[in-house]
């Protein structure tokens, strides 16, 4: 391992993603990322890996990765693997890494990404980008998200069409810009993804049953490891599937004269739609709904078919994690509101009264259909 | 026993953010602030000191201006501050930062029952990379997402906070340890605390005081020095303007159901 030197870019090869489990199970994120990590992988013409670190049998659960588009996947197991730890995890990554030399690294930005990732690039010497939410390789595919994700006059630059660099795209300062870093002179070239942005494959039998098992060598002993995960414990209410929701019916500050039945009046629209109960961080912070409802740039990115806003202002973070929904619709008293300058559809008026009647609305609609 | 406190002096992006035309954030038109999750990890260091009489010392990198947030910070309580300033540390990433601040930590000392907190994450960035990339730097284990803490002696009990639930981990000091708004509600400058943070001491750290400090590479520093760069940075364009519907009462809404069907949405 004396060889490694993250500044011997040449050294470096294929596309790696960090595959998180928690009680033996993949995490969604993980198909996500090795769904993108795939068209890059197919950029840069190399392999893309997966990386699996979990307790003993974890190996059952590697081929659905290939499923998805691994080409192989990195399997560790060891009984100290099995529950997340910060040590243990970034012994055994780092030690892989510096014998396997992957140029690219993908992270799921979940609690435990965000906690593993920056140990992990700092112990490598190289760069880390957090919550991306667009990557590119080729050039040219980054020229056409700029244009459709910009107000950047493309044609205008010059462009190096051979750049090869890894173009991580993030939304920073709450989202009122979006900053696309590259890591040019170290590698791995490290990356947190934001869960629920990047689109999943969909999943190929025969691909998971082509993929490569490979178990790398480490080591980890117990003075590795210096904290000791006494418990783990589920969240006793099942918590809002924001993510994978269709339809999602958000409130905001504007419910706080009947806070109760603001959300009562959301929760009915949002079982006529078929869809969940999500806020805005003001609904959050005044503790009106569990952190697990809050859409926005510290909350969940979400991208239903229908997100429809109830009395929310439409602060940029906010609009940071639902512009991208299919169809917006904005019920707001103030008609100035930011929400209705990106909404398909909006209505100017209180919502105590409004979603009622929309409730009706849309289930006689229905009804006829 | 001490506790060190990382924080950062952030623009207020919960208000009216103002945006050049370059793309660039217009800071000059903006209030600053005291990073929120930093306010729950100074917090956290002064109920512990409320309970042992532990030392607080707040460190930040920024801009000179930022000594006034620590003077802010010392009228809650905390006991002494440093201010890591330099125009070489400027446009430093997370990398870069952790570094310094590594170093700056490292310089002030960090012995056997010690602690250092960190917020979660800054809102200017969200990255939430600093706190883990100094612990690395350092040599400390880290609990991040901490919703609570207990000490007892030199071993601590944090409530870690996963998405879907929590984890208790133990650790011994020192370590690091960073801080989310569950963690407990920041309390405020009292008027002793005002009158006496003036007599409290305040250093600053320069280029000169640490660049030949063992954790610092001056190649890796600054934002030439920076393993990642800014790219491009941009806005995203406005989204095409929607409907407004007509009135607000059941034939609007009517209307709504019957564009929502008709385009096969519901």
């Amino acid at each position: 391992m004396s060889t490694f030197n993250s500044a011997d870019i040449a050294a470096f090869k294929d596309v790696w993603v960090f595959c998180e489990q928690r009680e033996g199970k993949l995490m969604p994120t993980d198909f996500e990322l090795i769904s993108k990590g795939r068209d890059l992988a197919n950029e840069l013409g190399v392999n893309l890996c997966g990386l699996l670190l979990g307790g003993e049998g974890i190996e059952a659960t590697a081929k659905e990765l290939g499923g998805y588009g691994a080409d192989k996947v990195y399997v560790c197991e060891s009984p100290q693997l099995s529950v997340y730890n910060t040590d243990a995890y970034a012994k055994v990554i780092c030690d892989v890494i510096e014998d396997l030399k992957p140029e690219a690294f993908l992270i799921g930005a979940t609690n435990i990404g965000r906690d593993l990732a920056p140990r992990c690039a700092a112990r490598l010497h190289t760069g880390l980008c957090a919550d991306c939410t667009h990557l590119d390789i080729d050039v040219a595919n980054y020229i056409q998200f700029l244009r459709e994700a910009s107000t950047l006059d493309v044609d205008g630059q010059k462009w190096d069409m051979e750049d090869r660099n890894l173009k991580m795209t993030r939304p920073a300062f709450g989202g009122h810009l979006m900053a696309t870093i590259i890591c040019p002179r170290f590698r791995p070239c490290m990356a947190t993804v934001r869960p629920g942005v990047m689109k999943k494959n969909p999943f190929d039998q025969a691909k998971a049953d082509a993929c490569v098992i490979e178990k790398p060598a480490f080591t980890l002993s117990e003075a590795d490891v210096k904290t000791e995960v006494t418990e783990v414990v589920k969240a006793a209410k099942k918590l809002v599937d924001l993510i994978g929701a269709d339809f999602i019916v958000s409130v905001g500050r504007g419910i706080s004269k009947d806070v109760e039945g603001g959300i009562k009046l959301a929760e009915e629209l949002a079982a006529e739609l078929g869809g969940v109960v999500g806020g805005s961080r003001a609904t959050i912070d005044s503790g009106w709904l569990s952190a697990d409802h809050q859409v926005g740039q510290t909350g969940k990115t979400v991208h239903p078919k229908v997100y429809v806003a109830l009395g929310i202002s439409g602060a940029i973070q906010h609009k940071a994690g639902m512009q991208d929904s299919e169809c917006i619709i904005a019920v707001n008293k103030n008609d100035t509101a930011p929400i209705f300058e990106i909404a398909d559809y909006g209505i100017c008026g209180d919502l105590f009264k409004v979603t009622p009647l929309l409730t009706e609305a849309i289930r006689a609609a229905k009804a006829a259909k | 026993m001490k506790i060190i406190v990382c924080v950062k002096q952030v623009p207020d992006t919960s208000g009216k953010v103002a945006v050049n035309p370059d793309g660039t954030l217009n800071r000059a038109s903006m209030q600053t602030i005291t990073n929120p999750d930093d306010m729950n990890a100074v917090e956290a260091a002064l109920k512990l000191k409320d309970e042992t009489g532990c030392k607080v010392i707040v460190v930040t990198m920024g801009p000179p201006p930022a000594a006034s947030m620590l003077r802010e910070l010392m009228a809650m309580g905390a006991d002494e501050a440093v201010l890591v300033s330099a125009r070489e540390f400027g446009g430093s990433d997370t990398y870069a930062t952790s570094q310094i601040l590594a170093a700056a930590v490292d310089t002030i000392g960090v012995e056997k029952d010690d602690v250092v907190m960190c917020g979660r994450q800054a809102i200017d960035g969200d990255t939430a990379q600093v706190g883990p990339q100094m612990a690395e730097k350092l040599g400390l284990p880290q609990v991040t997402y901490a919703a609570d803490i207990h000490k007892d002696g030199e071993n601590i009990t944090v409530k870690r906070m996963l998405e879907d639930g929590y984890m208790t981990i133990k650790v011994k000091t020192p370590c690091l340890l960073t801080c989310i708004k569950e963690l407990n509600e920041p309390r405020y400058m009292s008027i002793g605390g005002i009158y006496e943070t003036y007599n409290k001491p305040l250093a600053t750290f320069d280029y000169e005081k640490l660049k030949d400090h063992r954790l610092i590479n001056v190649d890796t520093i600054g934002l030439k020095g920076s393993p990642t760069n800014i790219f491009k940075s941009f806005t995203p364009p406005q989204k095409g303007v929607g409907v407004m519907l007509e009135g607000n009462g059941k034939e609007t809404c009517e209307e709504l159901a019957a564009i929502l069907i008709k385009k096969h949405i519901i």
